[in-house]
């Protein structure tokens, strides 16, 4: 078995009084594409974010051979650690270019930052042809794949994606799936927090379910697919 | 004299200045939301430093000009060096706390430098040596000076370079990206915490300029001169829209020419003898009587167009000229 390129001890995260994250461990082995699912308000977003540092948590995550839960945000980055948030968080002032320059900001390899975003803008031809629009005016699933090229623009080794479906139609959706499925073809690790258990779990090999702030199942997509537990509460059987 | 082109090219040389200085308020608010009400007295440091190292320089036997620009030479890194210490000091520690905690915080450091500027500097103003000519120019039927056309240059000069640094270098758009959402900007890499001090020191360094070209126009400074200055060229960040930063410059310019128009007419227009009918007869016949004036409004109402406009635009169009409310954070 390879190594986990990111394994994470009791993880909790706060607000205020109220526990949103009660203690989770998993881990993700390096080229594994692995999701989380789970109901509405179960931890999953505020999980990623404690990962990405934008909230502060208690308990451990390593990150290869480092500890993480203590670095600042904007340090992640440079290691290959990038999170595409619930909600996309593209810059909307910006255009579609700029915002596919910020993905690379870490970098100064400008002949590897060209030949990415020439991939890009193959992988997503659409975000060529609106280059210069300010990102704003982009629809939904166009403003998901720039968050999406973004965060590939910064050569992650580990992408974390927070619900890429939402909001989409299911032909977007479908488009969005492809291109993730292109980049851990290639040898990206990929954790991918879906509200559609179904789709999540039919692109990733195993999963975790994730209640009220804690993991209860954990196991390969196909026994996931298969628990009735799972059918009843996340497909809708 | 034809006073129309005059005020125009006063208001555009005081403009260019409320331009410069609405530039700190404006990108320090893009950033992280504050008003950073110390930024007048920043230019104010600005002005008497360099008018400090130029007086004591003045009788020396370097040439006029290498005083002067060592005047600036001071004056500019002080300021950063202020504006930094600003930041790191009074503002960065009050980052997550409410919004009224930093805006009283600002307050104070304006208080705090304007006292402490007078005990450096005494209550005097410190006159500006009149080390280089001044020639003045005629054009149409008005003049320009020496130090107006500087004035107007420099600060086009700085305008041009401010917006090359935001609009088209990869800090710029970082600085822009931060603006927009820090947390996501921190995602790509961004250390927030250098982006909003390099605001606070980019601004100051403009600030120190403007002082010291708003000094050489009065041919003054002094230790209170960045009250009403900081409150106009605030009142012009607002007129273009708070944020907004091609907007601080048309706001900026714009507050000169109303302020130099409106103080050059405002005389005329409020001289109760030049109204018809009003000379005639009667009292106010007697009061007019051999041209004389009746003003009800004089050019000493100067200080009053800014905040006129202000107000305007408050009840009018709140987000200000440029400032488009674009909905963002899907
Ligand atoms: N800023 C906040 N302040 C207080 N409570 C919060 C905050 N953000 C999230 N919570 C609470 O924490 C819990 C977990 O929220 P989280 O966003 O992590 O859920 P989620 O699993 O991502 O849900 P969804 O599928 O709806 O996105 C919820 O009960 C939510 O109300
Ligand atoms: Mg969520």
């Amino acid at each position: 078995m390879a190594r986990a390129l990111i394994e994470v001890l009791n993880l909790e995260v706060h607000y205020g009084g109220i526990a949103a994250v009660k203690g989770v461990s998993f881990a993700v082995e390096e080229g594994e594409m692995v999701c989380l699912i789970g109901a509405n308000g179960a931890g999953k977003t505020s999980t990623l974010k404690a990962l990405a540092r934008l909230l502060p948590s208690r308990g451990e995550v390593h990150y290869g051979a480092e500890r993480i839960d203590a670095t600042p945000p904007h340090e992640l980055i440079p290691r290959g650690l990038a999170l595409v948030p619930e909600g996309r968080g593209i810059f909307a002032r910006l255009t579609v270019a700029e915002n596919l320059a910020m993905g690379a900001y870490h970098r100064s390899d400008k002949a590897g930052i060209a030949a990415d975003l020439k991939r890009i803008h193959g992988l997503l031809p659409r975000l060529r042809e609106r280059s210069a629009q300010v990102a704003g005016t982009l629809s939904g699933g166009e403003q998901q794949m720039l968050a999406i090229g973004r965060a590939l623009m910064g050569r992650p080794k580990l992408l974390l994606l927070d619900e890429p479906s939402m909001g989409l139609a299911p032909l977007m959706v479908e488009k969005v799936f492809e291109v993730i499925r292109t980049v851990a073809a290639e040898g990206m690790t990929v954790l991918l927090v879906e509200q559609n258990a179904k789709l999540a779990l039919e692109l990733c090999a195993r999963g975790y379910v994730m209640e009220s702030g804690a993991i209860t199942v954990a196991d390969t997509s196909t026994n996931l697919l298969a628990d009735p537990r799972v059918r009843a509460a996340y497909l809708g059987e | 004299m034809d006073i129309l082109l005059q005020q125009i090219i006063n208001g555009l040389t005081t403009g260019s200045v409320y331009a410069v200085v609405a530039l700190g308020y404006t990108m320090v608010y893009g950033v992280i939301q504050l008003i950073n009400f110390a930024h007048g007295e920043v230019v104010m440091i600005g002005a008497m430093v360099a008018f400090a190292v130029i007086a004591a320089l003045a009788g020396s036997a370097l040439p006029p000009a290498v005083i002067v620009l060592a005047g600036v030479l001071a004056a500019v890194p002080a300021c950063m060096l202020l504006g930094y210490g600003l930041e790191r000091i009074a503002y960065r520690p009050l980052r997550h706390a409410p919004r009224l905690a930093p805006l009283i915080t600002a307050i104070g450091m304006s208080i705090i430098l304007q006292h402490l500027a007078l005990l450096v500097w005494g209550r005097n103003p410190i006159a500006f040596p009149q080390l280089i000519e001044n020639p003045s120019y005629g054009i149409g039927g008005a003049a320009i000076s020496g130090v107006q056309i500087a004035i107007i240059a420099i600060s086009l000069l700085m305008m041009g370079g401010l917006s090359w640094l935001v609009y088209r270098t990869r800090f710029g758009i970082a600085i822009r990206a931060t603006a927009e959402n820090v947390h996501v900007a921190s995602l790509m890499g961004v250390n927030a915490d250098r982006v909003i001090a390099a605001t606070f020191v980019i601004g100051a360094a403009l600030g120190a300029m403007a002082g010291v070209m708003y000094g050489s126009y009065y041919g003054i400074a002094h230790y209170t001169m960045g009250f009403v200055l900081g409150l106009k060229a605030f009142s012009a960040a607002v007129l273009g829209g708070i944020g907004n930063i091609p907007g601080a410059m048309v706001g900026g310019l714009l507050l000169g020419l109303v302020e130099a128009l409106g103080t050059g007419y405002i005389g005329d227009y409020t001289d109760l003898c030049r109204w018809p009918g009003a000379a005639e007869g009667g009292w106010m016949g007697e009061r007019c009587a051999d041209g004389a004036h009746f003003v009800l409004f004089g050019s000493n109402y100067q200080d009053v167009f800014a905040f006129l406009m202000l107000i305007l635009v408050l009840v009018l169009r709140p987000s200000g000229l440029l400032g488009e409310r674009v909905s963002e954070r899907a």
